[in-house]
């Protein structure tokens, strides 16, 4: 049996009448690539938020490694393991992307302001460290060649893949993508496949949301399938591909 | 880098130290010591911009209140050095003493307004801002805290091991006034702010200024703490509008509310937005341009007026407002990035202004 | 309890004025989400024209009732205040629209120096009296006393402020600005002349602005450079009570913070045992910002601005 990482149950989360997650429950294990799919407006970006701490759920109970993370803030979130890049990319637009990455290793380290005034000999390591990390990360999602242009300037691949640079840059046990495929083309599209393969293979855990379902076949262990706030499948792409309900909630959304 | 290019910072490096140790002499000279005094202020001006920077600049919030924290490292050293109370501690208690009260009351201001945003964080820090001043002028009454409107007098200047700076003294034949004496307190401080502004800004705290300013969201994706770090601005612009407050006290003798009015909170952000937000460089500049430039408009306005058209037609000091407020305007509209803006923020102006040329 | 009726009576008095320049306020903000802090020196200069063309004429020797002379004074003011709101706006806003948010703030406070400036050029330094032209006589009501002066400001700021939400409900240009509030780009598509309803909105707020400046200097007897400020920033603080945005917010949040006010002057002293007293009237205004932005950012009847993502 594997090893649970994330387990959410019973998650609701309400905007004034909207009723955005309905008894929303999934159990994500160690190691594996888990994809979240559904029509647009099924909650699965609410569902991200509540999982990251921008969104405080109303009601459920959210277990990560342990640790108790409902209604938990977004840096406690982080802290305990949990990164996430954005449907509409947040990078820091004027800063460069060694920068960017930089930012993201701000919970991992510790200087505060008397370190930064006093930069004892601590500080500066710390500093070197935080440096080298960051190249480390632009190495390994492959964009050092931009490592010193401004994040807005970046074509809109390196951006995807700074964004998964940042993120990575907290350690995370579990990435959060929101659909990192959106807007590339196929080429791109294999080369992002073949990044996040590669991360699930460094031990760590993948939640993704996309839109391209044969992606999502193809590349996650599991699938959960979201509709109207509620989940209405889970299991290996398989099971969810024959899934009666799956295919009403695609189709009827299809032809709506 | 090169040799060549080393030696040659080395060189503007030791040239402007030189620079800066001759000023009171040169200025003093050639202009008088009242004109001394004005460029004490302008140090004084840099540490409260520099202050007020690590706020706006640096963590982009905006802030309209600031003097009032000014105000309490002021009333802070007067209270604690003067007649009024027959207390005389040391400067050295006194002024570490006011930048923490000042610190303080920056986590006090900054703790309830910690969702708000732009201009309404600006209205509600000149709100907290004018009614630090109205306690000010009216703590006289049933007990007498702060002397009202007539202000706290004979304040005790300075005593560095044990030499007055509020009286003149003769090193090596020269006499040194205390406008001299304490130019050079106000320069060696000024330095210490400036390098602690840089080293805070090229921090990892700076970064997470920076990201807190572009992206707050995102900034909290990465596990910045939010909320602390918008209070360790507020508390560290506090700190340094404190200790500025207490060397001003010392300095002047003398405070009283008026000092401490919205004009000069404004003229404190208009020095930094002139300057250029951001870069240190720049609110250096805008601080001095700005303490200076109305001192000289006051000493020609008058007589180019009477050389030009024989008599006033607009008092010095109105005249002096009136090109300051349209300076402010001017410039926000010919180069809101400031004199000498960060890269970054001109980045930031520039694209601001492309995205609504396409919008519009 | 003739305390209390009275200070109701004096805050009535004086939220229907702030009401009246929330209103300026909260129309700008609606349409163009930003503050508008040149508004209050608009309001000094409706107060100050109409005390020159009041003096003027009453130096001339012309010989028409008080209030006749305050009327004319005051068609005189509102469109000098409409012109002066056309230009701020073609001045300090336009060019900047879409920008960076610090720079219209930036050009408000620099342009409301200038016009301080400009007042003290025209108007001196000092407090100017308002010619004694208006009587002041009173009526009791429940033991307090109210002037006729003031019950006719009360009066008019109710009908000023009732005939502006029957335009902006009734008529084309009151629906072109509320679309242009609600999504300017929308409504630029749909036929609306964005610039125009900007336009618009900036010189029927001066508008309203002028007839409050005139009630502020006929009720306090005077006017002088420097009062745009106090009064704007508490009109301002009444628009963000009621909910800024919402026209129906800024005459309550107005009417709630001037009785809110003249009773915590009132009772001050009071409350804090003798401690504070009546000269930290100006205090509750803020006070009551401060809390309403931590606890009610959205006002009382407004949607949620303050906390957009």
């Amino acid at each position: 049996m594997a090893e649970v990482l994330l387990k959410i149950e019973g998650i609701h989360k309400r905007f004034g009448g909207l009723h955005a997650l309905n008894d929303v429950g999934l159990t994500i294990n160690k190691g594996e690539i888990y994809g979240l799919i559904g029509p647009n407006g099924a909650g699965k970006t609410t569902l991200f938020n509540v999982l990251t701490g921008l969104y405080v759920p109303d009601e459920g109970s959210f277990t990560f490694d342990g640790k108790n993370l409902f209604q938990a803030k977004p840096h406690i979130v982080v802290e305990s393991g949990i990164a996430r890049t954005f449907q509409n990319i947040r990078l820091f637009a004027e800063m460069t992307a060694l920068e960017n990455v930089m930012v993201g290793r701000h919970i991992r380290s510790k200087a505060g302001a008397l370190g930064a005034v006093l930069r004892d000999r601590r500080t500066r390591e710390e500093e070197r460290a935080i440096e080298a990390k960051a190249w480390e990360l632009l190495e390994y999602v492959g964009i050092t060649d931009v490592a010193e242009e401004r994040a807005r300037n970046l074509s809109y691949g390196h951006q995807r893949r700074l964004e998964i640079a940042r993120a990575l840059a907290t350690e995370p046990k579990l990435l959060a993508l929101d659909e990192p495929a959106a807007g590339m083309n196929p080429r791109e599209t294999e080369e992002l496949k073949e990044l996040m393969s590669k991360i699930a293979k460094g031990g760590v855990t993948v939640l993704l949301i996309e839109h391209d379902v044969k992606l999502m076949m193809g590349l996650c262990d599991r699938i959960a399938v979201l509709d109207y706030g509620k989940k209405i499948a889970e299991g290996v792409p398989e099971e969810v591909r024959r899934n009666p309900k799956v295919i009403e909630a695609y189709l009827g959304a299809a032809h709506a | 880098m090169t040799k060549a290019q080393d030696s040659k910072k080395v060189g503007v490096f030791i040239a402007s130290a030189i620079a800066l140790c001759v000023l009171p002499f040169i200025v003093g000279g050639s202009l008088g010591n009242s004109w001394v005094r004005i460029v004490d202020f302008a140090l004084l001006y840099v540490m409260l911009a520099l202050g007020l920077n690590i706020v706006v600049g640096f963590a982009g919030l905006l802030d309209l209140g600031f003097i009032a924290f000014y105000a309490v490292g002021a009333y802070t050293y007067a209270l604690l050095s003067s007649p009024h109370f027959g207390l005389h501690l040391p400067f050295y208690i006194t002024i570490p003493l006011g930048a923490l009260f000042a610190a303080f009351f920056g986590i006090l201001l900054g703790t309830p307004v910690l969702r708000l945003k732009g201009d309404y964080l600006a209205i509600v820090t000149l709100g907290f801002g004018e009614i630090i001043r109205i306690f000010m002028n009216n703590l006289n009454a049933p007990v007498n805290i702060t002397n009202g409107p007539q202000g706290i007098n004979l304040i005790d200047p300075i005593h560095v091991a044990g030499v007055d700076l509020g009286t003149p003294i003769s090193l090596f034949g020269l006499n040194l006034p205390p406008v001299y004496l304490y130019y050079y307190l106000f320069l060696v401080l000024t330095v210490i702010v400036v390098i602690m502004a840089w080293r805070l800004q090229h921090s990892r705290i700076g970064r997470a200024w920076v990201a807190l300013r572009e992206d707050q969201i995102a900034a909290s994706a990465m596990g910045i703490n939010i909320r602390n770090i918008k209070l360790l601005a507020f508390a560290l612009g506090a700190l340094s509008g404190g200790v500025a407050g207490g060397l001003f006290s010392a300095f002047q003798g003398f405070v009283s509310p008026e000092s401490f009015s919205l004009l000069e909170s404004i003229m404190i952000l208009a020095m930094i937005v002139l300057g250029g937000m951001g870069n240190i460089a720049g609110v250096i500049l805008g601080a001095v341009v700005l303490t200076i430039a109305p001192e000289i408009l006051r000493d020609v306005i008058g007589p180019l007026q009477m050389k030009t058209m024989g008599r006033m037609l607009i008092d010095p000091e109105n005249a002096r407002m009136l090109l300051f407020g349209l300076a402010m305007v001017a410039m926000m509209l010919v180069r809101p990035e400031g004199m000498l803006p960060s890269k970054r923020r001109k980045a930031e102006f520039r694209d601001a202004k492309a995205a609504a040329a396409q919008k519009g | 309890m003739d305390i209390f009726i009275q200070q109701i009576l004096n805050g009535l008095v004086l939220g229907s004025i702030y009401a009246l320049i929330a209103l300026g306020y909260t129309m700008v903000y609606g349409i163009m989400g930003l503050i508008n802090f040149a508004h209050g020196e608009v309001v000094m200069f409706g107060a100050m024209v109409t005390i020159s063309v009041v003096s003027a004429l009453t130096n001339a020797g012309v010989n028409l009732p008080g209030p006749a002379l305050v009327l004319i004074g005051m068609l005189v003011a509102i469109p000098a205040c409409m012109l002066l709101g056309f230009v701020i706006e073609r001045v300090a806003y336009r060019p900047l629209r879409g920008a960076q948010r610090l720079a219209p703030l930036i050009t408000a406070i620099g342009l409301s120096i200038v016009l301080q400036q400009v007042a003290i050029l025209i108007w001196g330094r000092n407090y100017i009296p308002f010619p004694q032209v208006l009587n002041h006589d009173t009526i009791d009501i429940f033991g307090a006393t109210i002037t006729k002066l003031q019950v006719v400001i009360v009066v008019m700021c109710l009908v000023i402020m009732a005939g502006l939400l029957v335009m902006v409900e009734k008529t084309k240009l009151g629906r072109a600005m509320r679309a242009t509030s609600q999504n300017p780009t929308v409504a630029g598509l749909m036929g609306v002349n964005v610039n125009t309803i900007i336009s618009a909105t900036f010189v029927l707020g001066s508008a309203l602005g002028a007839v409050a400046g005139v009630m502020v200097a006929t009720n306090y007897d005077q006017a002088h450079y420097y009062m745009g400020f106090m009064i704007g920033l508490k009109a301002f603080t009444a628009a963000v009570l009621g909910g800024i945005g919402n026209l129906g917010g800024a005459v309550a949040g107005g009417i709630l913070l001037g009785i809110i006010e003249s009773l915590g002057a009132g009772y001050i002293g009071q409350l804090t045992g003798g401690f504070l007293g009546s000269n930290y009237q100006d205090i509750f205004a803020f006070m009551v910002l401060i809390l309403v932005l931590i606890f009610r950012p959205s006002g009382l009847l407004g949607e949620k601005v303050a906390d957009r993502a």
